[in-house]
């Protein structure tokens, strides 16, 4: 088989998963659909790490190919192909080994559930679609795979259709992300616009050209072109990757089955965004605007949204909220020019969340779907491997030295330290404070779920028990590079050039090559990753943890009674559900009902339809009077025309 | 090419099936369906016949056939075809299959109703492919007969008003467009389209001429604020009605505008592009809000509707403004192409939701979205392809709404990047009510001992969905081979109407 056939079969074999355990779930049952399925997604991982090899230690040179012209217009061509390069590469790995991962867990989690053949043909399409996203060598594909992705996302959310929660949940996680596509649309629109072509690496060639070219968009303010296209784009980041203030829809996307949430609202989909800004860098790198704008959005979500993970008391919403401030940490990073080291958080945190989301999982089927952790506690003992797991992704998750998230983020923090340019103040204090808030937030949710006394009822305890292999083995698969995956890439992936072919900084913003003398080797670096103050205000957040939830029960109590303000804040998530809520959408359909009663229905049908049908009707019953049948009247009204039109020529000469 | 005269076949082979069909009926009742059916897969094998035989390299008509109908004025029974007409002669030979299907069930004198669909199934053909003005108007004005009687006869209780409405609105129409005909041929001793097309007029004279034809054609798309007596039209007629209606009888507007107002008044069109531009933008926006607020699903589809038609008219007439912002034509293309992709692709979509809803009536007997909820626990079968078609009305990458839309967006963005901006709402009004029509209609537990009755589709609705769904999904996937059909004929169409044709 030649290459180009092996990266075709990447992406179809799922698309063919979906099309039998989809369409014929009935026939091929239960245990059909998920060989088949799992087969397909095994496959697609073969071929990509195949893929990854050739690329990453073969010297394989980047491939940019069109599969089949979608449509020529125009003398525009829109093309469906790929671009395969080391980004590319790395993220079809990330993807199917977690796809995988969470198709084995699936048979476990989703064991009872009568929608079991179309979960799996979901999850095979969502691969297929999120695979079409990165591969892509032009905006068009990449705008399918965008909306692709939304769209099975939108139909896991809603898995469970009868759950009037869901359904709000999923209707609210697309039109939140339409908001997020719409910026997308118009900045490729002005892509075609201002390059005159869809395709990356033509784009690419005439970013050069466009750059110092200014409109008007709005009055007499000149917008650099390139600002506003960056802009545009990454407003459609912000929806897919959950930034402030297009956030609110990952919380509630929660409702879906727990298996996706690791894979869709953790590990691919929300980093869409991340790797588009990341892929586009070559543009993104000609506007400091747009980048600071990046900053300050993504420090602003990586601060405020960890905040909000202290206070949930659904183990699943405490993982989303921890997710969308990590989320934020990737986007700083994009926001300082540090592409590689976004590219390379969000490779160890697809790792070490889906982690966290699979034993979230783990702990939900044990309790029989109870998700709360205050009726938690001490599963420790009734779940080990579980428990373990979970130690392992949260010490990730908080950056303990050697953990693939600590050389993820502890470079983060680096390289926003050296940064220059407007954001980076705030943007420094938001991911050092952030530091501590991970830490809390994880470590509470350790310490009510895993430790400490039971709160179970006597029946949910009689029933606690270790999950089954098909859960607990993908926990372990992914346990191991959670703790290994950043101590082995870090260098060759950060420094070594790895990701060179397809990322590419600018002179003087370059600060990752700046940290290349820190991290000389990644023992020492680990080593002294013990003596920085980040591990310490790590530290300070699990002291804190251990101190109210572990060794004060009933602190965290009195906290709340005495934070009143702050803690209603926190629990009501800073009124963005209620904004969007009660004024955009109450606004809308308000608006809505206005326009079809009022101008519709009332100005043109009642006033301009029907009221000039009744017009016609009195003009008919009036002239019906004047044919009054006398001839003295009809007499009459002649000379009176007479009068008048001879009057007119009179007065008019 | 051929010897066969395949255009009147398919104008006249409908036709003389609706004339057997009223000949046969009473006598043979078991006759009428196979007969119906038979006719119009006829008619589709002959389209795709036509399709094999067109030369997409060429801007010029194709399959011309030229006969004198009334010598003393010169008027022609003239057809042929190019890229603009093809596709939706394709289209209409399609809808016409799937509406006899979708009328099998019909009781009520399905002899004279499945005629009725004959009959002007052959009236739009034929329109399609006149090229002799006088031709094309006979045509545009005997369809609304056999709509009249389907919606009149057949329809709901407040049927009458419906067809008054409808047959006023869109006769008012006309009339100016006869008018502007007849000074025309005055002019240029020609009923000809083709000739028109080369007539130098003087900018006065375009003016009014542009204004007769958006008046008989804004009436058809229909574009706001003429648009009111679709819905209601739409409520009243029965599902086959509203098929045809949604997808091909709009299509006319559209397609009158480009094959007549463009191509005859070019300068008025660029003088007065900022109208239609206008009004389109105002029907995407304004008429998405309006869906949003429908609590009746066939008004709901009506009304969005409307809103993607705002996209047919809006790419059409972006070439100008294209031209003046820019001072060249790249875009303009674009434009066009997508607005007649919107078309065809919104005749599968828009006539898919109506069957859906089909469906749904000829079960519960109600159009009231309030009436149903967790339809997707007993149909399951049936939500799937409702949740593609609404998804795909939602503009999904993937499926044919999207392509006609993008399209058309991107080259907004050459016109001015307001016009996307408010082009681009449709992303989300579009969604928001096609989705939120979902959940309330599929969603959530059974909402009643109705809807836990429902049976799942039967085999003959079946087949409708799934051709309807393979178009919609082919289309999204591949649009080269409809886009490659009419490529050379909207180059060719581009090139003219950036040509002034005042004289002198």
């Amino acid at each position: 088989m030649n290459i180009e056939t092996i990266i075709l079969l990447v992406p179809l074999l799922p698309l063919l998963g979906c099309l039998v355990a989809g369409l014929f779930g009935r026939q091929v049952g239960r245990a059909g659909a998920h060989w088949v399925t799992i087969l397909a997604v095994a496959g697609a991982f073969l071929l990509s790490a195949y893929v990854a090899w050739e690329v990453f230690f073969n010297e394989l040179p980047v491939l940019n190919y069109s599969v089949y012209t979608w449509a020529v217009s125009d003398g525009i061509r829109f093309e469906i192909g790929f671009l395969i390069d080391s980004l590319t590469a790395l993220m079809m790995v990330v993807v199917t080994f977690v796809s995988l991962m969470v198709h084995v867990y699936t048979i476990g989690y989703m064991h009872d559930d009568d929608g079991y053949q179309r979960f799996f043909a979901y999850i095979n399409l969502f691969t297929f679609a999120m695979l079409m996203l990165v591969m892509a060598n032009n905006f068009l594909q990449l705008f399918f795979g965008w909306e692709a992705v939304g769209v099975v996302s939108y139909l896991l959310i809603g898995f469970w259709f009868k759950k009037d929660s869901a359904v709000k949940a999923n209707l609210k996680a697309f039109l939140v992300n339409r908001v997020g596509d719409f910026g997308f649309l118009l900045g490729i629109a002005a892509v075609l616009f201002y390059m005159g072509s869809l395709d990356y690496a033509e784009v690419f060639a005439a970013t050069p050209a466009v750059e110092g070219q200014t409109m008007r968009v709005l009055g007499q303010i000149e917008w650099q072109v390139m600002t506003f296209i960056c802009i545009c784009l990454f407003i459609g980041a912000m929806g897919k990757s959950a930034q402030v203030p297009l956030h609110a829809w990952l919380p509630d996307s929660m409702e879906g089955p727990t298996p996706i949430s690791a894979l869709i609202h953790a590990a691919t989909m929300v980093t869409a965004g991340i790797f588009m800004v990341a892929r586009l860098s070559p543009m993104f790198e000609t506007s400091v605007t747009a980048l600071s704008f990046i900053l300050v959005i993504g420090a602003i979500t990586a601060l405020f949204m960890g905040l909000v993970g202290i206070v949930q008391n659904d183990i699943k919403r405490v993982v989303a909220y921890s997710t969308l401030s990590q989320l934020g940490y990737m986007t700083v990073a994009l926001g300082v020019s540090a592409y590689s080291a976004a590219i390379f958080h969000l490779m160890t945190h697809a790792f070490f969340k889906a982690l966290l989301f699979l034993a979230a999982g783990s702990v939900i089927i044990a309790l029989h779907h109870k998700q709360d952790m205050r009726q938690m506690g001490g599963l420790a003992r009734y779940m080990p491997v579980t428990a373990a797991t979970a130690w392992i992704g949260s010490l990730a998750l908080i950056g303990f030295p050697f953990f693939s998230g600590f050389y993820s983020k502890d470079l983060i923090i680096e390289a926003v330290k050296l940064a220059e340019r407007p954001g980076v103040a705030f943007a420094t204090f938001a991911v050092y404070a952030g530091v501590v808030i991970t830490a809390l937030y994880s470590f509470r949710m350790l310490y009510l779920a895993f430790h400490g006394p039971t709160r179970m009822d006597e029946e949910t305890r009689a029933h606690a028990h270790e999950s089954p292999l098909v859960v607990t083995l993908p926990l372990v698969l992914l346990a191991i590079p959670s703790v290994l995956i950043g101590y082995l890439t870090v260098q060759p992936l950060l420094f070594g050039g790895a990701l060179a072919d397809a990322i590419s900084v600018r002179e003087g913003h370059d600060v990752v090559a700046q940290l290349a003398d820190k991290v000389s080797s990644p023992l020492m670096f680990g080593l002294k990753g013990f003596l920085t103050p980040v591990f310490w205000l790590a530290m300070l957040g699990v002291g804190l943890a251990s101190w109210i939830y572990l060794l004060r029960p009933g602190l965290a109590d009195s906290i709340k009674a005495r934070a009143g303000l702050v803690w209603t804040v926190l629990d009501r998530k800073y009124g963005f559900d209620e904004l969007y809520q009660r004024v955009v959408a109450g606004g809308a359909l308000k608006l809505a009902g206005g326009l079809s009663r009022g101008g519709d229905r009332f100005l043109i049908d009642g006033l301009l339809v029907n009221g000039s049908a009744r017009l016609v009707g009195r003009l008919a019953t009036a002239a019906r009077r004047i044919q009054s049948g006398f001839l003295f009247h009809y007499a009459f009204a002649m000379i009176i025309g007479l009068v008048a039109v001879l009057a007119s020529f009179m007065l008019l000469r | 090419m051929t010897e066969w005269p395949l255009l009147s076949l398919l104008v006249w082979l409908p036709i003389a099936g609706a004339v057997a069909l009223v000949a046969l009926g009473e006598r043979q009742p078991a006759l009428v369906r196979p007969l119906a059916l038979m006719s119009t897969l006829l008619a589709l094998v002959l389209s795709l016949v036509l399709w094999a035989g067109f030369d997409a390299g060429t801007a010029a008509m194709q399959f011309e056939e030229r006969v004198v109908w009334i010598a003393a004025f010169d008027v022609h029974y003239h057809l042929g075809i190019d890229g603009l007409s093809l596709p939706l002669i394709l289209l209409t030979a399609l809808i016409g299959v799937l509406v006899v299907i979708g009328g099998w069930t019909i009781s009520d004198r399905p002899h004279l109703y499945l005629a009725a669909f004959l009959v002007l199934q052959g009236l739009m053909t034929g329109m399609f492919a006149a090229l002799d003005a006088l031709l094309f108007y006979v045509f545009f004005e005997a369809m609304l007969v056999p709509m009249f009687l389907i919606i009149g006869i057949w329809g709901g209780p407040n049927r009458i008003y419906a067809t008054i409405k409808f047959f006023l609105f869109t006769f008012f129409g006309s009339v100016f467009m006869l008018i502007a005909l007849i000074w025309m041929y005055l002019q240029g001793s020609s009923f000809a389209i083709l000739d028109l097309h080369q007539l130098p007029l003087a900018l006065p004279a375009q003016i009014w001429i542009f204004l007769a034809f958006l008046i008989a054609f804004a009436v058809k798309v229909p574009m706001w604020p003429v648009h009111t007596w679709l819905p209601d039209a739409h409520v009243e007629a029965p599902t086959g009605g509203s098929v045809v209606l949604a997808a091909i009888m709009l299509k006319i507007g559209g397609y009158g505008l480009v094959r007549l107002a463009l191509p005859i008044v070019p300068d008025a069109a660029a003088a007065l592009d900022w109208l239609v531009i206008g009004l389109s933008l105002v029907a995407i926006a304004y008429i998405g809000f309006v869906a949003l607020a429908q609590s009746d699903m066939k008004k709901l589809i009506a009304y969005s509707s409307i809103s993607h038609m705002g996209f047919v008219t809006l790419g059409l007439f972006l070439a100008f403004a294209i031209l003046r912002n820019t001072g060249e034509v790249t875009g303009a293309g674009l434009g066009i192409s997508g607005a007649m992709v919107q078309m065809i692709s919104h005749g599968f979509i828009s006539g898919a939701m109506f069957l859906a809803v089909g469906v749904l009536y000829d079960r519960v007997h109600s159009r009231e979205i309030a009436d149903y909820g967790g339809v997707a626990n007993t149909m399951p079968w049936f939500a799937v392809f409702a949740v593609l078609f609404f998804m795909a009305n939602s503009g999904l990458p993937g499926t044919s709404g999207f392509v006609g839309e993008f399209m058309v967006i991107l080259a907004a963005f050459h016109a001015n990047p307001w016009f996307a901006f408010v082009a681009g709402t449709t992303l989300l009004l579009g969604a928001a009510y096609s989705l939120w029509l979902v959940k309330r209609v599929f969603y959530g537990e059974v909402a009643n001992s109705a809807v836990a009755g429902l049976k799942d589709l039967t085999r003959r609705e079946w087949i409708m969905m799934v051709s309807l769904a393979l178009m919609v999904l082919a289309v999204g996937v591949w649009p080269w081979p409809l886009i490659h059909m009419m490529e050379a004929s909207i180059q060719n169409l581009v090139e003219h109407i950036v040509t002034s044709k005042l004289p002198g």
